[in-house]
């Protein structure tokens, strides 16, 4: 997993049917990595940080639904305690 | 598996409900001689791990869900040691 930002959203109208409903979030890898398109499964929105889980367990957040998703946004970031 | 620095906590109330209860690290993967190396890691704790700890990491769905206990859960990375020490039996190149 790893932390990213919510840099936007996509919208997509015709898309997989099990893809309807479901927000699908742009999130830049922090601090300057890539951006990529993640399912959300927790209700964020633009501006915050959130992390973000990859590969085939990205789907089990919406279990028992199979999402075709790779990468979904798990979590919400309050705020990092660092050394 | 992967050799880590814990280098934070990360704090999140709104969160997929397979991570409540689990401690969410920041890891800084190092190398051998504890240079930052790729990018900062977020995994959930299996082995009491704390900020400045050295750890053994997974970055790989089953093992990271099994060592948390949660089977078909949103989990790709986890903390399943505290390295007490490495040892080489050869220089390295």
């Amino acid at each position: 997993m790893y932390l990213g930002k919510v840099i936007g959203c996509v919208v997509s109208s015709v898309k997989n049917e099990v893809l309807e409903g479901k927000k699908l979030l742009l999130v830049r890898r922090l601090p300057n990595g890539p951006v990529v398109v993640a399912i959300d499964a927790v209700g964020a929105g633009a501006g915050e940080t959130v992390y973000v889980c990859r590969g085939r367990e990205a789907s089990f957040a919406f279990k028992p639904e199979e999402v075709p998703t790779e990468a979904t946004v798990v979590a919400i970031v309050d705020a990092i305690e660092r050394q | 598996m992967i050799i880590a620095r814990v280098i934070g906590n990360v704090v999140a109330t709104q969160k997929q409900e397979s991570h409540e209860g689990k401690k969410i690290l920041l890891l800084q993967p190092i190398d051998l001689d504890d240079q930052p190396m790729g990018d900062v890691v977020v995994a959930l704790d299996a082995a009491d791990a704390g900020v400045g700890d050295r750890v053994l990491a997974v970055q790989e769905g089953f093992s990271a869900m099994t060592s948390v206990g949660h089977t078909e859960s949103p989990i790709d990375a986890a903390v399943i040691g505290v390295i007490d020490a490495v040892t080489l039996t050869e220089e390295l190149p």
